[in-house]
């Protein structure tokens, strides 16, 4: 499934072609895959069929009152952190195997609301914990392009599922860079919205402060129409933003003049490889082109954004994890004898070496005697780093640099140091400590072929403006 | 556990946030972890270079205070079987767990 949502929204009009044929396509390039990619936790086959059934009986006769919706027989995956019908939500861990979300989130509800059909649940890190969808308690996801290393993380299975052509777009989360690393290793799409603005009801929460819902695609026009099916407030989730703009589609937004662009100096340092950095240079170029201003920034505390992510997070990650008890579902340790043990055995079952080090340091870092030296610390140093940001913002428009350090790395090349791993995540995680939009966008390929990407950070609320400057790269490449 | 300087972690703080963690911990994952958390935390520690006085820390990022709304009830339409059916154990509609007393 090659073509654009556009083009298959066209051929459905026109009927060429019928929704039971577009989810029967999905379906089957995803079996196809399976034993080579390890893309999906559980097909949601039979609720998709049902539904493509009846929105193509709604086509034929025209019962439907109004305009078909904006996605209209459209076949799309989603992360298995999202809560879906039809499936159970695992969050690829041990510990929610046994699950089945009792209600929808809100993003899938949107995109059900305008005719898109969810045809499965597909692999993540579990929780969302990791950069390559190794820490899958369902074995890894491998990446598009070679098979041999891994897919990014932690939306790995949302990611190689839009690159090979199974469905035209996925959704992923975000919280230091899960939907941007991946997008970036498979040469696609992959949009970190700003902090709020789609409805995280109904996602499994990993890091309240910076879980934001991720949109991947293969074009910008694609991703933005998705991001804009989902974009708006939500009464159940009482962070998302109170107003959105009328569109975020770029045909709606054009960019309207030469923009001032600031390439990021800390990310362009010596922990940047080198075949990354010739093709952010090559896109600093296609900028340069397009009648825009770029010149180089300074945020001198971005070397320090890791320290600060891996402390704020693991916090937010022990006290979201804290619900998993063995007792109102997901695993419960059959051996258990009394409540503590029913607690204690289910965790130490359920989930696995990474949780496990996230809830401990977390703990940890929250624990009387230590939450001023290490929490509280990094939150005033994520202050600043704020302010750094805004000061960077009064001059520019919007901040480039790449999305991670390297391209796909080998799978096993860094599960054997926890540390190590972090490092794939050192260029994604200021916008999220920030708040901030930013864009992964294709910008060709390093050595050994491997995709690379180039990150577009934006102003809060800048969403639309990233894509309008997404959109104007496309054309060039 | 009431130094407040940063020390390296011992293996009876691991035990400890193990425990406050509510996570079984075998003394071979303890010696584990206490190495990966020490490492982890060595990293972090870079942050002691930064100078934060009279800086507030951040909580939230976009500034929203106070978000509320009519006191009507939303319907969430989820389902009473739906939500006990994936509960561990169930006793006449009522989530059930080992005995306390």
């Amino acid at each position: 499934m090659s073509k654009t949502i556009a083009e298959l929204a066209a051929d459905l009009d026109a009927g060429r072609v019928t929704a039971v044929q577009l989810v029967k396509e999905a379906l089957t390039a995803l079996k196809q895959s399976q034993d080579e990619y390890n893309i999906v936790i559980e097909l949601t086959e039979d609720r998709a069929l049902e539904r493509a059934r009846a929105i193509d009986a709604d086509r034929a006769v025209g019962t439907k009152p109004g305009k078909p919706g904006r996605l209209s027989g459209i076949p799309f995956v989603a992360k298995d952190n999202f809560l879906a019908f039809g499936a159970h939500t695992t969050a690829a861990s041990n510990i929610l195997r046994p699950f089945m979300a009792p209600y929808q989130s809100t993003a899938i509800e949107r995109l059900e609301a305008e005719g898109a059909i969810l045809v499965a649940k597909v692999n993540l890190d579990s929780f969302g914990h990791g950069a390559s969808t190794e820490n899958s308690d369902f074995g890894p996801t491998k990446n598009s392009a070679d098979t041999e290393r891994v897919a990014g993380g932690s939306s790995g299975g949302s990611a190689v599922a839009v690159a090979l052509g199974a469905v035209p777009f996925a959704l992923g989360t975000d919280t230091g860079g899960s939907t941007r690393q991946p997008a970036s290793f498979n040469g696609i799409i992959g949009h970190k919205p700003t902090y709020g603005s789609i409805s995280r009801y109904g996602v499994v929460a990993m890091a309240s402060s910076t879980d934001t819902i991720g949109t991947l695609a293969r074009t910008i026009d694609d991703a933005a129409l998705v991001f804009d099916c989902m974009a708006g407030k939500d009464e159940r989730d009482s962070t998302t933003l109170l107003d959105r703009p009328a569109s975020f589609l770029p045909a709606d937004n054009p960019v309207g003049k030469k923009l001032k662009i600031g390439l990021v100096k800390e990310y362009m340092g010596k922990a940047l490889a080198d075949d990354v950095r010739q093709q952010v240079m090559k896109r600093v170029d296609d900028l340069r082109q397009l009648g825009h201003d770029v010149e180089e920034v300074s945020l001198p505390s971005l070397d320090l954004s890791l320290a600060i992510y891996y402390i704020v997070i693991p916090a937010e990650v022990s006290s979201n994890l804290a619900r998993y008890d063995g007792v109102k579902y997901g695993l419960s340790a059959e051996q258990a004898k009394a409540l503590d043990e029913v607690y204690g055995l289910s965790r130490d079952e359920g989930f696995n070496a990474e949780n496990k080090r996230r809830i401990l340091i977390g703990t940890y870092v929250l624990s009387s005697g230590y939450y001023d030296a290490y929490y509280r610390k990094a939150q005033t140093a994520r202050t600043i780093l704020i302010n750094e940001f805004n000061k960077a913002f009064e001059q520019y428009d919007l901040l480039v640099g790449p999305v991670a350090p390297t391209t796909a790395f080998k799978l096993g090349e860094n599960t054997d140091d926890p540390l190590k791993m972090y490092l794939a995540d050192l260029m994604t995680v200021a916008p999220s400590l920030a708040g901030l939009p930013a864009t992964s966008v294709p910008s060709g390929t390093g050595e050994h072929d491997l995709p690379v990407g180039l990150q577009l950070i934006g102003k809060q609320r800048d969403d639309a403006l990233l894509f309008a400057v997404a959109k104007q790269l496309e054309g060039t490449k | 556990m009431t130094d407040t300087t940063k020390t390296t972690i011992s293996i009876d703080d691991v035990r400890y946030v193990a425990q406050l963690s509510k996570i079984a911990v075998t003394d071979e994952e303890a010696a584990k972890l206490q190495g990966e958390l020490n490492a982890i935390l060595g990293y972090a520690q870079q942050l002691d270079q930064l100078d934060t006085t009279g800086i507030e820390p951040t909580y939230q990022v976009t500034g929203l205070t106070n978000v509320d709304r009519e006191d009507e009830l939303i319907d969430y339409s989820v389902d009473q079987q739906a939500l006990l059916s994936n509960a561990p154990h169930v006793q006449d509609n009522q989530i059930k767990v080992p005995k306390v007393l």
